[in-house]
């Protein structure tokens, strides 16, 4: 399928996830929208077009791709994807970070089917996924490993330990993003604790980088086609996006990192994605 | 008396296992010619990997091998192996209870030389603190390889502390081992002492000592210090006026500490003979410094002879 006919359905996937992380936080519950939202566009390409082998009937497949929320708070958006596929019933996502309920605060790989790893501590995802990507290579697994990182999070030493190894392994079958959406959860990124420079960074450690538009599908798709295509060197996308994409109140406001909405800013959620889901994505 | 090496037991032990089973990998953070992990990486390099003084990294690392079907044992000195990534073994490994085996070697003060950064008086307490997690700390060479055995086999993390100097053989190859038992190696019919690692020569030592005294006194090897056996634990103290554990550790949150823990309802004398509260630091031998902070057989006779005097 090319590019044009699929950007409409990996958009109305993308208003879905949006649609699902509001369904997973009414007016009074705690979480956390910003870097969730931010990241939904790539996330609807990776679940919906891009990553092989997702299949809620043949969890445990030996060469499924997998993907790790290295900042795994923002966690609501894959479980408003994985919903999506079937990995658990619709009604679970109002039992979010309740008592009992699969859908933990953060990742967890025993209460949540399709999650991968154990993330929330920041820092420590990228070198699992480094371990992932080293084992499907001694098994010839043509599976890839993805690993979406936070701009904040990059000020976790842990990730340049991990940088350095995923390059030292050469290891092509792995794929970074980064959520570059600039803000976190103290304040705007350059004002909390500068990272200039993120894609010069991940070059000078020897990554092959891309950097787009992380809210535009075909550029998202390009990214990752390209990813795969490099040999030899592991590939950072650093996506920049807008932290609560899509939501006005909360687009760039560091106060919606995690946080509850009130009755309003709810029921204008619920029109905004209500309005996304009704769009013809075809424009 | 026969001594032997622990680290080189650990290394053709991963050799041997890396033979038997090939999701067998193993992770080295500079230190393998010091562990003996470099054995398994000149056998099989492309199951080996190095990678560099970045222990957090290869700890996290260790758990994406795991998840992705893999047996992964990482090494390094055991303050580097515990405190330094202790973190990444919590939400890496422990949470998801992962098999990967963590051996922490050069632990206790064995490393005389070194000093206190390098010499490990918490890794048991850091250790023992997280739930999944068992701990292991062998009392010699044979012992070690059968924990190597046993541990591949267990679905959890596993910590196992290993000594760096040459230790005293005091079991025997051919006897069964199971992981959570504790082995009686002396009897006696006063005081029970409870020891690990190289304390248990030490305690066989004060044990002779006392016979001539005219006090008897049962020995017993806890080379599994998590989970512990409660069980046999009780049926060890049936009888025995005083209790003494011995341990190349803090005295807080090591092995006397879980033994007083689950003693607690029982009325009966504990002593402990342990590193008081100290970091360590640097000597020209290994039996000078274990004399420097108390770990002697002579420690252990003065606390069962207090004990049992008052």
């Amino acid at each position: 399928m090319g590019n044009n006919e699929k950007i409409p359905y990996l958009k109305k996937m993308g208003a879905k996830i949006r649609a699902n992380i509001i369904e997973m936080i009414p007016p009074g519950k705690v979480g956390h929208l910003g870097g969730s939202s931010s990241i939904a566009d790539v996330l609807s390409v990776l679940y919906f077009d891009h990553m092989k082998g997702i299949d809620s009937s043949n969890m445990k497949n030996p060469d499924r791709d997998r993907l790790v929320f290295s900042k795994g708070h923002a966690v609501l958006a894959q479980y408003a994807a994985l919903v999506e596929l079937g990995f658990f019933p619709r009604e679970e996502l109002a039992k979010v970070k309740t008592l009992g309920s699969v859908l933990q605060g953060h990742p967890d790989i025993d209460k949540t089917p399709g999650i991968e790893a154990v993330t929330g501590s920041l820092g420590q995802g990228l070198s699992i996924c480094n371990g992932m990507a080293m084992a499907l290579r001694l098994d010839n697994s043509p599976a890839r490993v993805y690993c979406v990182c936070g701009d904040g999070e990059l000020a976790e030493g842990q990730i340049w330990e991990a940088m350095m190894t995923s390059v030292n392994y050469s290891l092509d079958n792995l794929c970074v993003i980064v959520d570059y959406n600039k803000v976190q959860a103290t304040g705007p990124t350059g004002d909390v604790f500068p990272i200039n420079d993120i894609a010069g960074r991940f070059r000078i450690f020897g990554w092959n980088v891309i950097e787009i538009d992380g809210h535009d599908y075909a550029s998202i798709i390009n990214a990752l086609d390209k990813a795969e295509a490099v040999k030899g060197v592991p590939t950072a996308i650093i996506a920049s996006t807008i932290k609560g994409k899509g939501f006005p109140f909360a687009e760039g406001n560091a106060a919606f990192h995690n946080a509850a909405l009130n009755e309003e800013q709810y029921e204008e959620c619920k029109r905004i994605v209500n309005k996304m889901l009704e769009e013809d994505c075809n424009e | 008396m026969n001594k032997e090496s622990l680290r080189k037991a650990y290394g053709e032990s991963l050799v041997k296992l890396g033979k038997e089973d090939n999701r067998v990998v193993a992770l080295e953070a500079d230190l393998g010619k010091s562990t003996m992990s470099i054995m398994f990486g000149n056998e099989f390099p492309e199951r080996y990997f190095q990678m560099g003084i970045a222990e957090q990294d290869m700890v996290s690392t260790a758990a994406g091998l795991a998840l992705t079907g893999k047996r992964p044992f990482l090494s390094t000195f055991a303050v580097f192996a515990t405190g330094r990534p202790y973190d990444q073994i919590r939400s890496s490994v422990a949470i998801p209870n992962l098999p990967v085996v963590i051996c922490g070697s050069s632990a206790g003060l064995s490393d005389f030389g070194d000093g206190k950064t390098h010499q490990s008086i918490d890794d048991i307490a850091l250790m023992r603190v997280l739930p999944n997690m068992t701990v292991l700390s062998p009392v010699d060479a044979v012992e070690t390889r059968k924990m190597m055995d046993a541990a591949i086999k267990c679905n959890g993390p596993v910590y196992i502390r290993i000594n760096r100097n040459d230790l005293p053989v005091l079991t025997d190859p051919d006897s069964e081992y199971h992981i959570g038992k504790m082995d009686r190696l002396r009897d006696g019919k006063d005081a029970v002492i409870f020891a690990t690692g190289v304390m248990v020569s030490k305690s066989l030592e004060a044990a002779e000592n006392l016979e001539k005294q005219g006090i008897s006194c049962r020995v017993v090897n806890v080379s599994t210090i998590k989970p512990l056996d409660a069980e046999a634990l009780k049926a060890n103290i049936q009888g025995m006026k005083a209790v003494v554990t011995a341990e190349e550790h803090n005295k807080y949150c090591g092995l006397g500490s879980a033994i007083a823990e689950a003693l607690s309802e029982d009325r009966i004398p504990i002593g402990m003979v342990a590193v008081d509260d100290r970091f360590g630091t640097s000597a020209k031998n290994y039996d000078e410094l274990l004399d420097a902070y108390g770990l002697t057989a002579g420690a252990v006779e003065d606390r069962i002879r207090r004990i049992l005097a008052e």
